[in-house]
């Protein structure tokens, strides 16, 4: 073997070749198979794209680097499941472009944390963490309640979306703007809110989040977001526990 | 910079290595004190500035500065150096290495504004976007080039260890760089773009690139240094041929695995992540060959620890080395990782091999070259690598000793039960526990930084050409440097 290593080691570009080739083989194994086989997302009914609105809010989500510090994926252990909820299905990012995992929890998991809060304490959270959890040690993120939500393109990033896969339709794309508006600014909209629900399902959470009615601002967008983490998918209620399903105590 | 020692001989192109080094030493600074910060915001929220400089948006440029920055100047500095000496010969083109160090240089700061200011792929330590991205790969390929240009040319008939571990290390880091940033901009004047994979598939993309940016970046690269500068500074030859070859193709071959241990118990398939724990645990084999080739180099020339602190840099470094690349095997266990993962634990384990291995070889090797770069006889103080040394390595044990505790404990609080079978702890009583172990981490980081900045001193010193006279009585008159100045 030594030999043959030393005639190897005379030749630059034969090396680089096996180098190559050795350090591709565990990556195309573990790589490839996933985009091939169909069981490695089961389909699950209820999740569908993000509207144009909860979009621009998990591009706040990425742009402010919440996965730095919050996860999106329970694992299925008891202490996880009964603090955060059902583990997370792989459908249930199947349109996050790139997933937000995240791999540190500094702060608590995110997976189903829409409906958990009301939009009014995400606001106050946001706005100051500390005045509704002394504890924490999250920045403030106050300022996005004076910027406007970037929905001019956002149909543009839908259809960059729907190249890589995401299926929205022609005419989400093209209202999308409407639709983006409409969803936290429902007044004297109705109409363009039906079309909302209409063209995105009628689960959609339509209302002004943050408190102001005048504006569609990055504070409605991300709360937007956070509202329909983990919502989509409905999970069968818990049964009751009886004496017979208890579960044992082992300590 | 006119140097007139005679081993820095005009055959070689030094004029970049130098530049590197500089660049090194300063992003170092940078990166650490960056690192300081953001540990502080932790520990004390109120230093959080919306927006421009909230943990989110920070913690990216603390990454990025320290492995890329300070991390990769030094890969390319001393690859450069190395390269050259090995194969008797000078850079294939000294323009081409040129650029590779503004290009790389310029990838750094269009990378970290674009963080600050909220441009980011939302994806660990491949945070740059489409625009940067495409940047780097320019520059990179020039760097392969280069590489490669000065391997054929050599004048050896062999091709020296370290630089099979530099070739690895640019040419898995390329491939690693392209699969990863597979994604579709916005449009061409949108900075924002959108990856090709989703969910569960860009999770397992960008672990395989996350944990092969350790495998290669952080390990092969650094691997080269310590093959080149351990033998030189202890004037021993590497302990065994035979080990290094089988170290070399088995670390490769492995560390590509390991990337779904990043991923257990999440919605990627079993057998993915049952592939990535076995990887991950036979590679602990390689490593420790690595770790016992650079450690046994010593044989017979153990007496120069007590004299050299430089060497005393590069031997702990590979005893950080070792230690990290079995807790990461541990860690990657299953069962460990279901207490482990998402807890400080990780940080802990991350900052181990980089404050340790990453850190340590790396100021072992700039006090090696800066006499030698700069045509200096020796350093301008020895006693101030020592300290360096001992303040450093009390930084590093705080911060890891702070980590394993905050990340166990709260790994634990998260699993507590109370007599009734309900959850003990809320999250954020959880949160308020690990406020003593952020001020004693913030405590680590500071005395690693404070010993970077005795470095930078003593360098600055050198490269002035002083030398320490309580040190070297000897010595009456400052360095030659101080001739070439007058």
């Amino acid at each position: 073997m030594l030999h043959h290593h030393a005639k190897l080691e005379r030749k630059s570009v034969i090396m680089l070749l096996f180098i190559i080739v050795t350090v591709l083989i565990g990556g195309i194994v573990e790589i490839i198979p996933l985009f091939r086989m169909e069981t490695v997302i089961e389909p699950v009914k209820g999740v569908r794209p993000y509207t144009p609105l909860e979009l621009a809010g998990y591009n706040i989500y990425i742009r402010e680097g919440c996965y730095n510090c919050h996860s999106q994926q329970i694992r299925p252990l008891r202490d996880e499941v009964a603090r955060y909820g059902h583990y997370s299905l792989a459908a249930e990012s199947m349109y996050d472009h790139p997933f937000q995992w995240g791999s540190k929890r500094t702060g608590p998991e995110l997976a189903r944390v829409g409906g958990r809060y009301s939009d009014d304490w995400h606001v106050a959270h946001l706005k100051d963490p500390r005045a509704v959890v002394p504890e924490s040690i999250m920045p403030t993120y106050a300022f996005l309640l004076n910027n406007q939500a970037e929905l001019n393109d956002i149909g543009e990033h839908m259809k960059v979306l729907r190249t890589v896969g995401v299926p929205y339709t022609d005419d989400q794309i093209a209202n999308a703007y409407q639709d983006g508006m409409a969803q936290a600014h429902t007044e004297d909209l109705d109409e363009n809110v039906a079309g909302l629900l209409e063209r995105h399902g009628d689960k959609i959470n339509a209302r002004v989040f943050d408190g102001n009615p005048e504006m569609v601002t990055e504070m409605d967008a991300l709360i937007a977001y956070l509202q329909v983490l983990g919502t989509m998918v409905e999970f069968p209620a818990a049964e009751p526990v009886t004496p017979d399903t208890a579960p044992v105590d082992q300590e | 910079m006119t140097t007139t020692t005679a081993d820095v001989a005009p055959r070689y192109n030094d004029d970049v290595v130098r530049l590197f080094t500089v660049a090194a030493v300063f992003w170092g600074v940078v990166g650490f004190a960056a690192g300081l910060f953001i540990a502080l915001q932790l520990a004390f929220p109120a230093l959080n500035f919306e927006p421009y400089l909230n943990f989110g948006r920070l913690r990216p440029v603390h990454t990025s500065a320290v492995i890329f920055a300070f991390g990769g100047n030094a890969l390319l500095g001393t690859s450069y150096y190395i390269v050259q000496r090995t194969c008797r010969t000078r850079l294939w083109s000294d323009g081409l290495a040129l650029f590779t160090f503004w290009g790389y240089n310029f990838f750094i700061v269009i990378a970290a504004l674009g963080y600050v200011l909220g441009v980011t792929q939302g994806k660990e330590y491949a945070e740059p976007e489409w625009y940067a991205d495409l940047w780097l790969t320019v520059v990179w390929v020039a760097y392969l080039l280069v590489f490669m240009g000065t391997l054929i040319k050599r004048k050896e008939p062999h091709i020296y260890v370290a630089n099979w571990f530099y070739l690895a290390f640019i040419i898995t880091i390329a491939v690693l760089h392209i699969g990863n940033n597979v994604v579709i901009p916005v449009s061409f004047t949108d900075v924002k773009s959108y990856s090709a994979a989703a969910g569960v598939q860009s999770a397992m993309i960008q672990w395989w690139y996350g944990h092969n940016a350790v495998g290669f970046f952080l390990t092969a690269g650094f691997l080269g240094m310590m093959y080149y500068f351990v033998p030189k500074q202890a004037d021993r030859p590497v302990y065994s041929y035979r080990l290094s070859i089988l170290h070399f193709w088995s670390l490769i071959f492995l560390y590509i695995w390991a990337g779904p241990h990043h991923l257990h118990y999440t919605a990627l398939p079993d057998w993915a992540q049952t592939l990535g724990m076995t990887f991950s645990i036979i590679l602990w084999m390689p490593s420790w060959g690595g770790m016992i080739n650079g450690m046994m180099t010593l044989s017979g020339a153990w007496d120069k620890l007590r004299t050299d602190p430089v060497l005393r840099f590069m031997i702990i470094a590979v005893a950080f080395y070792g230690m990290s690349t079995f807790e990461g095997p541990m860690m990657s266990i299953k069962a460990v990782n279901s207490l482990s993962h998402y807890t400080d634990w990780t940080v802990g384990h991350v900052h181990s091999g980089a404050l340790g291995w990453v850190g340590f070889i790396t100021f072992g090797a700039l006090y090696y070259l800066v006499p030698k770069l700069w045509g200096r006889e020796r350093l301008y103080s020895t006693k101030l690598v020592n300290l360096h040394l001992w303040v450093a390595t009390i930084g590093i044990v705080l911060y890891i000793c702070a980590m394993w505790v905050s990340g166990i404990m709260q790994g634990l609080m998260w699993k507590s039960y109370d007599s009734m079978g309900f959850l003990e702890y809320s999250f954020v009583e959880t949160v308020k526990e690990m406020h003593v172990f952020y001020v004693i981490r913030a405590g680590g980081g500071f005395l690693y930084l404070v010993g970077a900045l005795i470095m930078v001193y003593n360098f600055i010193k050198t490269i002035k050409g002083d030398v320490r006279r309580s040190e070297y009585p000897e010595m009456n008159l400052t360095q030659k440097g101080t001739e070439a100045l007058a």
